[in-house]
């Protein structure tokens, strides 16, 4: 009996690990922003070169930062589902328009629709950095306090948004300036 | 005709030595770009996360090394630069993964099964060397038991011997 039961509890062991390690996905990088105070930045916007946004502008606010490219194929698959949750006016979507010529941005906001009240050019990718980007696109949720709560790495789902984005926006236009939220209240983000 | 062999050989030897020149650094200062270089070599690459940022050719990796190379020349040090990555990057962007409580296991799990190992190597030469030792001569029983199995095997072999003689008449 013993001599079965030692190679099976190593087995289980082995096992328990591996089917553990076969949920994880190595290109999802927890960010160590969330519950961080999201970087500031000015930077110039997509269709009004002249004028400047700024991110403390956006202080008060519970808003979503969409880092987007058009060089970027992710990107063209989550854009449909952006238009039209933009369309539901539930929160505003900024748009940081990552490493991308201008000219090539307005021409593929034209064809496939615009959901962002405003799409702010970072030429160089120097706030991408700031801000630990390192694919595209990728989602921050920042509440009224300018704090980054929830970041989806890649494309925005109809699932992310429905059990995650949505839940969490509310729950953070509902806070107080005194309280603090984290995503940890809606379960479909941490999982 | 050998000759020409041997210095079609020679050349062809030569001429690689003289295509083979040792890459030159991009930059214009060298011992910046070994700073750079021995910085970005610790850093991993997020988007080809088998490479270090001093090899990857990802366009992200190539700004981080520019941002490296730009926090270098402003005087800042390794520590500062290695700071800085992992602020927004995480712990994940370090080659070399820090000590700390989430990674004690990762640190140490090699040496425990190591450890596992020996342990296991050690009771089994053990066991198996009182097996060896224990050639003590039978005793009066065993002998008894062992000569009564002889025998019975030995004429278990006659009937058989009989069974097959029977079968051919």
């Amino acid at each position: 009996m013993g001599r079965y039961l030692i190679p099976l509890i190593v087995f289980v062991v082995v096992a328990g690990f591996l089917w553990v390690g076969l949920s994880l996905d190595p290109r999802e990088v927890p960010s160590p922003f969330i519950n961080k105070p999201a970087p500031d930045f000015t930077l110039q916007k997509l269709y009004e070169p002249e004028a400047r946004f700024s991110s403390t502008d956006m202080k008060g606010k519970v808003w979503l930062l969409n880092v987007w490219a058009s060089w970027c194929v992710a990107c063209r698959s989550e854009h449909p589902l952006l238009v039209q949750f933009s369309r539901a006016n539930i929160v505003p979507i900024y748009g940081l328009n990552y490493k991308d010529v201008p000219s090539d941005a307005k021409r593929w906001l034209q064809t496939l629709g615009n959901p962002y009240i405003s799409s702010l050019v970072d030429y160089e990718g120097k706030v991408g950095i700031d801000y630990g980007v390192y694919g595209v696109p990728e989602t921050f949720i920042i509440d009224k306090q300018g704090v980054i709560r929830h970041k989806v790495i890649g494309p925005v789902t109809p699932a992310i948004l429905d059990s995650c984005v949505v839940p969490l926006v509310r729950k953070l236009q509902q806070a107080s300036a005194q309280t603090v939220v984290t995503r940890e209240v809606v379960e479909g983000c941490v999982s | 005709m050998k000759l020409r062999g041997v210095m079609v050989l020679l050349l062809l030897v030569f001429a690689s030595a003289v295509i083979a020149k040792e890459a030159a650094p991009l930059a214009a200062d060298p011992q910046l770009e070994k700073r750079v270089n021995k910085i970005t070599a610790e850093l991993r690459c997020l988007v080809c996360q088998n490479q270090t940022i001093a090899d990857s050719h990802a366009g992200l990796a190539i700004d981080l090394k520019n941002q490296v190379r730009d926090m270098v020349r402003s005087g800042q040090t390794q520590d500062q630069i290695v700071d800085y990555m992992v602020q927004r990057y995480g712990d994940f962007v370090l080659y070399r993964p820090p000590v700390k409580k989430t990674t004690y296991l990762l640190w140490t799990g090699p040496f425990l099964l190591l450890a596992i190992g020996l342990t296991v190597l050690v009771v089994t030469l053990r066991k198996r060397r009182v097996v060896v030792q224990d050639d003590a001569p039978l005793s009066a029983e065993e002998n008894e038991r062992l000569r009564s199995m002889l025998q019975s095997d030995a004429q278990g072999q006659e009937g058989k011997k009989n069974k097959n003689e029977g079968g051919k008449s």
